[in-house]
This record gives structure tokens, C-alpha cells and sequence, in this order.
């Protein structure tokens, strides 16, 4: 640790344990975090950080250990305590009331008030005026914040914490749904926030981010602090190996898998708005991605392809057979599977137990007379549960009390399942730790060895070039690019992904 | 009124339509109102013209107003109370009990007391609703039975006649300022300090919030169980005004008054302009919704349409506020997601 003159943390939490009924979701929880500094907290998911920034945001109490905060011992019971003592956590998913104008979601509660309890509109929106303009973001303060980008939502959240003039700033995963522009424009804002002497705290499971960002780190593994250092002091696979516990060589390991005939065939196919006139193949064996950036048209055009949503013009033929528009039945008896981005609402019912939702997808195949027998499920259940090898206490638990990690395992397991033909993952290891990362993708790259044709949508660069036998790129709903694993590289893609959109920075 | 004159610079049409939404709502409404108004007195100019045209016009829709803002602000909170009209009906019978019982208690004292024990039953709801976190549909249905229970239980067969009461007190049922009906101007009071607290003071805009995401309400810090305690506790309140205020006007009460007020105080709301689902609308919307409800009720015989079809006139109505709110809900989302594309080119 190299703290030759320490001055006192603003933010100091020491040995914090937490937990719920019999899981220890925090065992050991540290942290450190000064003012004028962005510390990095990283570790995998289930590692406890979510807990420690509840703790730390007055969401939790603690069970045990020390919190102090400008070296006075705080116990926050509720947010609000928190929040007046200078503590605000710019959560994942922003929290604003949608109905309400965006000068009153900053102000909410602390609204400037005249005689009688008046709300000083006047000033309150021209102090929001004011604060928007500092974060130099162009955003009508009058506006109802329903319908505003991730990004104009988080800067939303970071006025809030400037009017509160907080003095620790948590950020949790904040560039998850970001685009690379948004993305420079928040870091720009940390930096501006940096230098005002605030602290701030930086989740993010992306290491290019928290190297160019950060310039403190505290890795955490199995709700345990296990390391801090200076950003310069470690390398990426130094802080990978505290992360997981063991060295992880090869993140992305697609393997040559024998290219067979083609699976998947999407010819012309247009919605207006959406995306114009997509050509592409997916044969057997063969892993193909579609890459660009958020919001490029890649989730609109595998919905239409599953049949989820319609489109006005085009044909989607999977082993020389047109499926009809809008049908998903029709696609899943075709053959497909779709694993899709957001696996809490869209693949998962999470009040249900980890064999339920396994077996989701083959109940009329393994029902006998309308009724599901309990051996089968159970079965069909253990022997995904154990392939994937998801990690849980029962196959009975909810799949709500899971890591996002087991979670996507048991999304696959469902789909597997069905012994899919084409199998489109979108987003596979969007919040997903390291270790388990590797996993899905050694998964991803055995089903291809086993002849299944597979699109990925995926933003992480990464391992779009990693797992990826050709790169189809999107921009704006148009396909600018189609590249074979030889000559997709990061700026082949992101070439593609943004090229004739550099007008605005 | 409460938007400053100066235009803000990055202002478009998406927002200013969504900040005129609420003010068209209501003068619709009062637009509907004067049209069926219009309708009625030119079949029969009674409606309007008589003696009683103008009184019983503006008298009429004063009691289920002041019950439809007390509704207003518990739905506006994504609750619902429909115990409003057991309260009432118990409220009433109880002032008149006070009254009969206790000659020359004044009528302030009364009005307090009725008030005071709407907002003991709203505490009531309020408190099994944040502590054992049952939704207040099933909380106030619970309690429209125990409180309409109790009413009949305790006046059984009874019934308040005009005679036991003070003349004290029917004169305020009455008696009018300048020909308005002193019992309309209450109402109107009422429903204008509603207005302006839920948009004007924190604690106003706190139950919007909640509202809009209780959620995001309670990760915010906002003190969500407390505001939906009080957002029950004053629809109560309002109730039990609301009964004394009944009792004074008709000047006799049984066990069964109110019944079914809860719903015409809901269809007031919802035609009123709020969503149901909470966070949006104006409390003013609501008790001009419920002068639309009670002056078409009234004007509908007058223009001699069968009885069936008054019940399916008010029906089309809510249905139409409905399915309007919804249509300027997509379109609105369409403009404001418009708008965000063009403001980040």
C-alpha cells in the first residue's frame, strides 16, 4: 500500500460484515477511498460489492465492523441519513421518478421553499439549469424524465449528488449500458468531480475503464477484501488473478469446430425505423457476431428474426424453411433459441425455483396428459444444473437468490434444453464475473462443436474478436461490415461500428 | 400559473405539450360541463333558470368533489382507497348522533370531531397498508365492510330526522353567499388547498414521487410509508368532513348513506385526468371530474334519455377518459423519445 503521507479517508470502511438470514453475503468488507481520488472496486460478481455500496448507502446496516466517514464513526439506518451526511450512490439502474420534470427529480425533497412551504420553482429550476450546464450536458431541465436515455438519467443522478454536494460519489457499473461516446462524456464529468476534491468510488467489470479512470483499486473475492493498490502497482492479470483466486490465461476460448451447411438464413430483411435491407448466414459449427454500438439496431433485428417483433419486408429461412412473421412458436419448433439481454425480465421467472425455469421451455415435451411429471423435470433439471455446473444450494431455490453468472446458466440450461439448431445469445456475459465469463464462452464454443449455429450479440470488444468466426457490424440500423476472424480487430470494428458518425464528440 | 413566463432554452414541443396536458384536461372538462349544461337548459330551461336551477347546479357536486380530492391524492400515490364512502356514510350518522344526543354542541365542534374520526378509519387503512404491506384495494375493501358494519349495527333501524337536528346547523346546508351554496364554497376551499399543496410543497410533490416509483421513492431517501399513512389518513379526513357536510345539506342520514360513493369518487378521478397507476395528474382535475359526473347524472333525465342508458352514458365516459389517457401517453413517450434524438445530434 502506498500511503506515504496519509491524510484521512473520507470514506473508510473496515471489516463490515452483512448478512441475509443464513447467506453471508459480506464477510470482511474494507475500503478507502480519499478525496480527489477514484478508487476502483472490482471483483466478481457475488463478490460482495453490491452489498458493501448498499451498506455504505444506508440501503443495508451492517452487521459488524467499522464505518467511518472523515474519521467520525456514522450509522446510517435509512438513505436518507446518508444523503445528509454526504453519501449518494449512482446505482446501476438510475431511480427517477418518471413522471416527474428533471429539476425535480434533482431536487426532490430539498426543494427551495418561500413562505408557507412554497416551492421556490423559479429558483430551483434555474439552480438545475445551472447544474446541468456545469456537467455540460445539453438537457431541458423542464422535461419529464420519463423516456431519457441510461446516460442523461445517470447525469441526472450525478446533479443530484452535486446539489447535495455530496462528498463520496459511489458509481455501480455506471457505463454497463453506455455507448463509447456516453461513456467519455461521464468519465469526463468523474475527472471534473475528481478534481473538485470529491470521492469517488467506480464499480466496473471493465479494466480498460478503471486503468484510464481510476487511480486507486480494491479487489474483492467471496465477500472478502483481499487487496488495495495504486493503480500503476498491478497489472491486468495481477488484479484477474486476485479476483478469481487462480490465473485465468485464456478469457476467450473459441475453438475451431467444423463448418457445416447453413443453419440460419436472413435475406433483406428491413423494418422501417429500425434496420434496412440485413443479408447474412449463420452455418453449423460457426459463431457469428453482431456487433456495434447500443441502440445500432443488433437486439431489433434478432427479435425480428425469433419473431418477437414484425418487420415490413425480408425472409428468415432456418435449414431451407421460411418462418412465418411474428411467430415465436414457429422459430422455437424451427429450431431457434434466443438467450436474451436482459435474462431478470426477459429470461427468467425469478420467483421460480432453478428447475422450474430449466425445464420451462420443454414442459409440453416432457409433459405426460397435460400434467409434468416431478422425476423428469428433476431430471432434465440435474443434468443441466450439472453440465453448466451452476452453482447452487438446491435446485428447488429461486432463481431470483442466484449471481447473474448462475443465472445466465440456467437461461442456457433452458434453452439447451430444446436441443436448439441456431442459438442467439444476446449479450451472453453482460454482468458477468470473469470466471464465469470463460465458462459461458468455453459453453458457447462446445455447442458450436456440436454443429449448433450461433448468433452472439455482444458489446464487449473483447470477445467479439475472442469468440466471433465473423464479425457482422451495425451502425444505425444499416450493416457496414462483414469481417472474418483473420481481419476482425478492435479497430476494424469500432472503424465500422462508428465510421461517418464522428460529427458530434 | 406556477411555470415562470420565461421560455427555457433547450425547450421543444414534446415538453411543452406534456406541461399543457394537465391544464387542457381541465378546461375539457369544464368545456364538457358547459356543454351539457348548455344542453339541458335548451330542453328544458328549468335546469338552469329556476329558482333552484343555479342552487342545486352548483350545490350538487359539492360533497363527492371534496371525497374525489381526498381519493385523488391517495391514488396519485399508486393507492386506492375505497372505503371513502363507509367512512362518509359512518361519519354522518355519527354527527347526527352527536347532535341529537348532545344538544348545543356547537356545529364547529362537530364538524371537528367527524373529521377527526374520518382520519382515525384513514390511519387505520393507512397503517395495515405500510406495516403489513397489503395492497389498499384489499385493505379498504376490508374496511368499507367493517366500517358500514359497524354503522349498521350501531343505527340499526334509526334513522337522523331533520327535526332532532339544530337549526344551527341545517342553515350552513342552506344557507348561501351571494347565491352561491355556502356548503359549494367550502368545497371549492377545500379542493383549491388541496391543489395548491400537492403542487406546491414538498410534502406535495413527495406524494408524486412515490407515485410515480415507490421504488426509486424509497431508495431516495423519501420517507414513502409515512406520506402513504398520511395520503390515507387525509382521504379519511376529507370523508369525514364530507359526512357532517352530507348530514347538514340533507338533514337526515341512516346506515346506508354513501354507499357505492367510492366508485363515483374513482370514476371522478380517473375522468379528472389521473392515472391510475399514480405519479400523474391534477387533484383539480379530479373535482372537476366530479361536477362532470354528478351535472350529466342530473342532466341526463332532464334530456330524457332512458335510465339504462344513464349507467352506460357514465361508463363510455370513464372508458373514454381512459383510452384518451392512454393514447396521449404513447404519443407523448413517442415525442419526448423524438426529442431526445434530435437534442443529442
Amino acid at each position: 500500500m502506498a500511503e506515504a503521507v496519509a491524510p484521512i479517508p473520507v470514506l473508510s470502511v473496515r471489516n463490515v460484515a452483512k448478512s441475509f438470514g443464513a447467506a453471508i453475503a459480506l464477510r470482511k468488507g474494507c475500503l478507502d477511498s480519499y478525496g480527489g481520488s477514484i478508487h476502483a472496486l472490482v471483483g466478481e460478481n457475488g463478490a460482495g460489492k453490491s452489498t458493501l455500496v448498499k451498506v455504505i448507502a444506508g440501503v443495508h446496516h451492517r452487521d459488524g465492523g467499522e464505518f467511518l466517514l472523515s474519521g467520525r464513526p456514522v450509522d446510517f439506518r435509512n438513505t436518507a441519513e446518508a444523503k445528509a451526511a454526504g453519501v449518494a450512490v449512482i446505482y446501476q439502474e438510475p431511480t427517477l421518478f418518471p413522471d416527474l420534470s428533471v429539476t425535480e427529480n434533482i431536487f426532490m425533497g430539498r426543494q427551495p421553499v418561500l413562505g408557507l412551504g412554497r416551492i421556490d420553482r423559479r429558483r430551483m429550476r434555474s439552480e438545475a439549469a445551472d447544474l446541468l450546464e456545469r456537467l455540460g450536458v445539453r438537457l431541458n431541465p423542464d422535461r419529464v424524465a420519463r423516456g431519457l436515455s441510461i446516460a442523461d438519467q445517470q447525469v441526472i443522478e450525478i446533479a443530484k449528488a452535486i446539489s447535495l454536494d455530496a462528498k463520496v460519489l459511489v458509481m455501480d457499473e455506471p457505463t454497463a449500458a453506455l455507448s463509447g461516446v456516453e461513456v467519455d462524456r461521464l468519465f469526463t464529468i468523474t475527472r471534473a468531480l475528481r478534481d473538485e476534491g470529491r470521492a469517488i468510488i467506480f464499480i466496473s467489470h471493465r479494466f480498460e475503464e478503471i486503468y484510464s479512470l481510476c487511480d486507486t483499486l480494491t479487489v474483492m473475492r467471496d465477500g472478502e477484501y483481499v487487496s488495495a493498490h495504486a493503480i500503476g502497482d498491478v497489472t491486468v492479470d495481477e488484479v484477474v488473478r486476485r479476483m478469481v483466486g487462480r490465473s485465468v490465461t485464456d478469457l476467450f476460448p473459441k475453438e475451431a469446430a467444423p463448418v457445416g451447411d447453413v443453419r440460419l438464413r436472413v435475406e433483406g430483411l428491413t423494418s422501417s425505423g429500425k434496420f434496412h435491407d440485413i443479408n447474412f448466414v449463420v452455418r453449423s459449427g460457426e459463431i457469428v457476431c453482431l456487433a456495434g454500438l447500443v441502440g445500432s439496431g443488433r437486439t431489433e433485428i434478432v427479435r425480428a428474426v425469433f419473431g418477437v417483433d414484425g418487420y415490413d419486408r425480408g425472409t428468415v429461412t432456418v435449414d431451407g424453411h421460411t418462418l412465418p412473421m411474428k411467430n415465436p412458436a414457429a422459430a422455437i419448433a424451427a429450431g431457434i433459441a434466443l438467450v436474451p439481454e436482459d435474462r431478470r425480465k426477459q429470461g427468467l421467472v425469478m420467483d421460480f425455483s432453478v428447475r422450474s425455469n430449466m425445464s420451462l421451455a420443454v414442459r409440453d415435451r416432457l409433459s405426460v396428459l397435460g400434467i409434468l411429471p416431478a422425476l423428469k423435470e428433476t431430471r432434465l433439471a440435474m443434468s443441466w444444473a450439472h453440465r453448466l455446473q451452476v452453482k447452487t444450494s438446491s435446485l428447488d431455490s429461486p432463481v431470483a437468490t442466484l449471481s447473474g453468472g448462475n443465472q445466465q446458466k440456467v437461461v442456457l440450461g433452458k434453452w439447451l434444453a430444446t436441443e436448439p439448431r441456431v442459438l442467439i445469445i444476446d449479450e451472453p456475459t453482460r454482468g458477468i464475473d470473469v470466471g464465469t465469463k470463460s465458462e459461458v464462452h468455453r459453453l458457447m464454443s462446445e455447442l458450436a462443436g456440436h454443429g449448433v449455429a450461433i448468433l452472439m450479440i455482444s458489446s464487449e470488444l473483447p470477445e467479439v474478436i475472442g469468440m466471433a468466426d465473423r464479425v457482422l457490424v451495425m451502425k444505425e440500423g444499416h450493416m457496414t461490415a462483414e469481417l472474418s476472424r483473420a481481419d476482425a480487430n478492435p479497430e476494424t470494428v469500432m472503424y465500422a461500428a462508428t465510421h461517418s458518425v464522428e460529427k458530434s464528440a | 400559473m406556477t411555470q415562470s413566463a420565461v421560455v427555457p432554452p433547450g425547450s421543444n414541443d414534446a415538453v411543452r405539450l406534456v406541461s399543457r396536458l394537465y391544464r387542457a384536461r381541465e378546461a375539457s372538462i369544464l368545456l364538457v360541463v358547459a356543454l351539457v349544461v348548455v344542453a339541458a337548459t335548451v330542453t328544458s330551461p328549468d335546469f338552469l333558470f329556476s329558482s333552484s336551477g343555479w342552487r342545486d347546479l352548483t350545490l350538487a357536486p359539492s360533497i363527492l368533489m371534496i371525497l374525489a380530492v381526498g381519493e385523488a391524492i391517495v391514488i396519485i400515490t399508486r393507492n386506492v382507497d375505497i372505503s371513502v364512502g363507509a367512512v362518509l356514510g359512518f361519519t354522518a350518522y355519527f354527527a347526527g348522533r352527536v347532535l341529537t344526543d348532545y344538544p348545543g354542541v356547537p356545529v364547529v365542534v362537530v364538524f371537528l370531531l367527524g373529521t377527526l374520526l374520518g382520519a382515525l378509519m384513514g390511519l387505520f387503512n393507512g397503517l395495515l397498508v405500510t406495516l403489513l404491506r397489503v395492497p389498499a384495494l384489499v385493505v379498504t375493501l376490508g374496511t368499507l365492510y367493517i366500517f358500514r358494519g359497524i354503522d349498521v349495527l350501531w343505527a340499526g333501524g334509526i334513522r337522523i330526522m331533520p327535526g332532532d337536528l339544530p337549526s344551527s346547523f341545517l342553515d350552513l346546508g342552506t344557507s348561501s353567499i351571494l347565491t352561491v351554496p355556502t356548503v359549494t364554497i367550502i368545497a371549492v376551499f377545500v379542493a383549491a388547498a388541496a391543489v395548491w399543496y400537492m403542487k406546491c410543497t414538498r410534502g406535495g410533490r413527495t406524494f408524486y414521487a412515490i407515485g410515480s416509483d415507490p421504488d426509486a421513492a424509497r431508495l431516495y431517501g423519501l420517507p414513502t410509508g409515512r406520506r402513504v399513512i398520511i395520503a390515507l389518513a387525509t382521504s379519511g379526513a376529507l370523508a369525514g368532513f364530507s359526512g357532517v357536510l352530507y348530514l347538514s345539506r340533507y338533514a337526515t342520514a341512516d346506515s346506508q348513506v354513501g354507499t357505492g360513493w367510492e366508485l363515483q369518487a374513482i370514476a371522478a378521478v380517473v375522468i379528472g385526468g389521473i392515472a391510475i397507476a399514480g405519479g400523474s395528474g391534477s387533484v383539480g382535475g379530479a373535482a372537476l371530474g366530479a361536477v362532470l359526473l354528478i351535472t350529466i347524472n342530473r342532466a341526463l333525465p332532464v334530456l330524457g334519455i332512458p335510465d339504462f342508458w344513464q349507467q352506460a352514458v357514465i361508463g363510455v365516459l370513464i372508458l373514454f377518459a381512459i383510452v384518451t389517457d392512454r393514447l396521449l401517453f404513447i404519443r407523448t413517450s413517442h415525442q419526448l423519445l423524438e426529442a431526445r434524438e434530435t437534442t443529442n445530434a
